[in-house]
């Protein structure tokens, strides 16, 4: 397992858990991240407050790669327009792309997600798209220079797991980049389920944000992916069409 | 006047830098955009406020 990296954009990871940090106190934020051993943790940019002097780099662990996301854009201008804020802001160039015209449902708008990835790919930018869970937008997004593909499980904020399920493995089994599960992810049994199937990584806020004990639900998802890699890594074990296999030998009974 | 996040400052005339001068901004935790294009740190000093201006002062939040 220590050479299984997670690599993104050129870059090595050994965790797969990718932690939001929104909806939350940023005084958990140092315990989330230890707890849920994660390596990268994702942002939001928003109009500074003159008020606060508290900043939430202040709160997060040294040698976390920020993942700052696009969350407001409406379309491809307004992500790129905050993916350069982002960078100006002086943590890297990952970004993560979130682009919404859809205020009820949240879901991505895939067309626009391409022309970002492509604008900012362009740029230098190691961009992670959220989308939608669909082959043909993963393709292009591979073609525009995407360094992973994030399709979400359902919609943002909803903990109902993966109702995308078929289609997230025909996006792990047809594209050659890193296929992390994002957004509905609500249970450690569900970013287990998705891991087994082979993803890559799983991104998860509400269901810690949401959860009783924050850190003590970082670390239950942390074990939960560890044993769906571990799982895919090992191959399952085959599942019988009918009938049944015995465990135990067929010879030697006591009874003849 | 200069909008500034939205709100309308008496601030033209300003450099970037005197203007933050007057603020609480940490400005090692911001991002300045002024009429849709980003003025990086440096250029705080040489960029004057013009009458009309459109400023994003921007920071990162917690987000998923």
């Amino acid at each position: 397992m220590n050479n299984d990296k997670l690599i993104i954009g050129g870059h090595e990871f050994n965790s797969r858990f990718i932690l939001g940090s929104g909806k939350y106190s940023m005084k958990l934020i140092e315990a989330a991240v230890k707890d849920a051993g994660a390596e990268i943790i994702t942002l939001a940019v928003r109009r500074a407050n003159t008020k606060e002097q508290e900043s939430i780099l202040d709160y997060i662990p040294k040698g976390i790669t920020l993942l700052p996301n696009t969350s407001g854009a409406r379309n491809a201008e307004e992500a790129v327009r905050i993916a350069r804020l982002a960078r100006e802001l002086g943590c890297g160039n990952f970004v993560k792309i979130e682009i919404m015209r859809d205020s009820k449902y949240l879901l991505p708008d895939n067309a626009e997600t391409v022309k970002a990835t492509e604008i900012l790919a362009n740029e230098g930018f190691v961009v992670m798209p959220y989308m939608y869970p669909d082959l043909n937008t993963a393709r292009d997004l591979v073609n525009a220079g995407a360094a992973s593909v994030m399709p979400l499980a359902s919609p943002i904020g909803s903990n109902k797991g993966l109702a995308t399920k078929e289609f997230i493995q025909i996006l792990i089994d047809e594209i050659d980049l890193p296929i992390i599960v994002d957004a509905g992810i609500g249970r450690p049994s569900q970013a287990c389920e998705a891991m087994e199937m082979g993803a890559a990584a799983i991104m998860a806020n509400t269901a810690l944000a949401t959860a009783g004990d924050l850190p003590m639900m970082a670390a239950a998802f942390r074990q939960a992916i560890e044993a769906g890699r571990k799982a895919y890594l090992s191959g399952l074990g085959r599942v019988l069409t009918r009938g049944a296999s015995a465990s135990d030998p067929l010879t030697g009974f006591l009874r003849d | 006047m200069v909008r500034v996040n939205g709100q309308e400052l008496n601030i033209a005339g300003k450099t970037v830098a005197e203007y933050l001068a007057t603020t609480n901004y940490d400005i090692r935790r911001i991002a300045v955009e002024r009429n849709g294009d980003i003025v990086s740190k440096v250029k705080y000093d040489e960029t004057v406020l013009h009458d009309g201006d459109s400023i994003e002062v921007v920071s990162f939040v917690g987000g998923g």
